[in-house]
């Protein structure tokens, strides 16, 4: 059984990467999530017969605990996984990443806490005694990375769901985590030597604690960075893990994710030209808005209407579209996809242009315009058009703001300087979709907006197309 | 059991394959490939019925529980959304064909 037992971990593991292997292109990429899926029931089921489960005195028990456990966890993420709309999907993904974390943290735990009993039933004399040097360094490495990953993950969860706005916790907040990942450091190791009740339950409270502080200070621009990173972190600790149990499928898997998650991480940084300690230790929107408003360079918005907006489009010779996450969570994509259609018919070149981070991270805004119809072949990416505004009539932009903001390119003082921008500001016209007059995620004044071609259509996006589909109908 | 030298090549050749899987994805495929990985590390539900399937105490029942209970949200979730933004993509490139 044993040998059945490891041949399956083995399988689930191959399984796992030649699905995320499948996935890395769009036309196998669902056969790949469902290969994943299979390996994993495969390493569920087989774990069922596993020696450590079955050969416990509490088999009976313990075995209905891990059923309803399962159809618990399971049956809340499985509701709660189909319902949630695509536009809050990076929150959902923050949402079950940090739950793995956590879970990886309690396997930790409960191998601390045995070794712990066997330490103070006189069976050890210390927790390395009875795990094993290596087991207990990588159990606690484990429960560190898994707790911070589990902690910090529903805080970034709470703020991309609008439940948490604070970036402000404490004064002197990067010293403070300084000073707090010392003492957990210092208690980690008093968890090895001593090995005592009070200090790993001190050891998880300071890890939990941890997780929060570093996550609370980053900006709501740099999440999808912080979340990738905690997925990566979180693949790292199921890894350890692992190897604490001896878990093939574990650690491979974990390993990988760890890997490709950092890798993932790195690029979605540098798609915002942001390092990722820059995001964890220069807390963006702590200074923007002050550096921002010194550049006050007097400009006004000027507004047009929706008629005049759908005549300009509709005589247009080329128009490009760019989506932001505003235009998603106005639920526009259907109508813009509709008014891209009318546009084509009266022979309008349509593009779509995405920015490598449009929404809330990369690929969110193509994943959105898939939903929406939208084929992938109207949809370029920002090195492939950004030399075609110069040749386009009319540029809408719909619940975008910081993506076409020039001051990237031009002012050193901005935050957002250096980021690699979509330059909607060269295309000859600029229409500019947008509820109000305030400043965007990040809350950097956008330039664009006053640029003498840019016109302003205030308006719910939804709203604001129907009407442009109306305009453009009429002629 | 997989000790010493075995575990740091293991570590080492699956770190390798992350690495080589995502440096050759296109960038509309990040979401959902974060999404997928997100799910794989799922698999820490293996462990967590192993950390409840050893509990001998109470206190380390509880755990286990709570273990194998966040692990089953990170499996399911994780499976479920990658599956649902996946889906996507194919009824696009049936639209795209059409055209």
């Amino acid at each position: 059984m044993e040998l059945i037992i490891q041949i399956s971990y083995l399988l689930a593991a191959i399984m796992f990467i030649l699905g995320l292997k499948q996935m890395s292109s769009p036309v196998t990429a669902r056969r790949g999530i469902h290969w994943a899926g299979a390996g994993m029931v495969v390493a569920t089921l087989v774990t069922f017969a596993a020696e450590e489960i079955t050969g416990n005195e509490q088999a009976s028990t313990n075995v209905i605990l891990i059923i309803i456990a399962i159809a618990l966890g399971g049956g809340y993420a499985w509701y709660t996984g189909k319902r949630v709309a695509m536009t809050d999907m990076p929150q959902m993904i923050a949402m079950y990443n940090g739950m793995g974390g956590g879970a990886a943290a309690a396997i930790a735990a409960v191998e601390l806490l045995k070794a712990q009993a066997a330490v103070s039933g006189g069976y050890a004399s210390s927790v390395p005694d009875y795990l094993g040097a290596d087991v207990t360094i990588l159990a606690i490495l484990g429960a560190i990375i898994g707790t911070i990953a589990f902690s910090g993950s529903i805080i970034a969860w709470a703020k991309l769901d609008g439940r948490l706005n604070s970036n402000r916790l404490l004064p002197q907040q990067q010293l403070i985590n300084l000073i707090l990942a010392i003492v957990l450091v210092a208690v980690a190791l008093n968890v090895y030597v001593v090995g005592s009740l009070n200090l790993i339950i001190a050891f998880f409270a300071i890890a939990l604690v941890l997780g929060i502080f570093i996550t609370v200070p980053v900006g709501g621009a740099d999440m999808p960075v912080i979340i990738s990173l905690f997925n990566a972190l979180t693949g790292l600790a199921v890894g350890f893990e692992g190897y604490v149990l001896g878990n093939a499928a574990m650690i491979i898997a974990g390993t990988v994710v760890g890997s490709a998650g950092t890798l993932l991480t790195h690029l979605m940084a540098k798609a915002m030209n942001r390092s990722v300690s820059n995001v964890f230790f220069s807390g963006f929107g702590t200074g923007p808005s002050a550096a921002a408003s010194g550049d006050e360079d007097g400009g006004t918005q000027k507004e047009v209407q929706a008629q005049d907006a759908g005549i300009m489009m509709a005589y247009a010779s080329q128009v490009i579209i760019v989506p932001g996450y505003g235009m998603a969570v106005a639920q526009a994509q259907h109508k813009i996809w509709e008014l891209t259609q009318l546009l084509t018919d009266k022979g309008v070149k349509v593009k779509f242009a995405i920015h490598p981070v449009a929404g809330r991270m990369p690929g969110h805004m193509n994943v959105l315009l898939a939903e929406a119809g939208v084929p992938y072949d109207l949809i370029y990416d920002m090195e492939d058009i950004n030399a075609d505004f110069a040749n386009t009539t009319v540029t809408l932009v719909i619940g975008a703001n910081d993506v076409v903001n020039p001051a990237a390119k031009k002012d050193p003082n901005s935050p957002l300087f250096g980021m690699p921008t979509l330059h909607a500001e060269l295309s000859e016209n600029v229409i500019v979709v947008k509820r109000g007059r305030g400043t965007g995620f990040s809350g950097v004044e956008n330039p664009l907006f006053v640029a003498d071609n840019t016109r302003m259509l205030f308006g719910d996006g939804q709203k604001v197309a129907s009407e442009l589909i109306l305009a453009v109908k009429e002629l | 059991m997989i000790e010493g030298l075995a575990a740091i090549y293991i570590f080492l050749l699956a770190g390798f394959t992350g690495f080589e899987i995502i440096s050759r994805v296109p960038v509309i495929l990040h979401t959902p490939l974060m999404s997928g990985s997100n799910f794989v590390h799922g698999i820490v539900l293996v462990g967590a019925m192993i950390a409840l399937g050893i509990a001998e105490t109470t206190s380390q029942q509880v755990i286990g529980f709570i273990a194998v209970l966040l692990a089953a949200g990170n499996a399911v979730g994780g499976y479920v959304v990658t599956e649902r933004m996946l889906e996507m993509f194919k009824s696009t490139n049936k639209q795209g064909e059409k055209k």
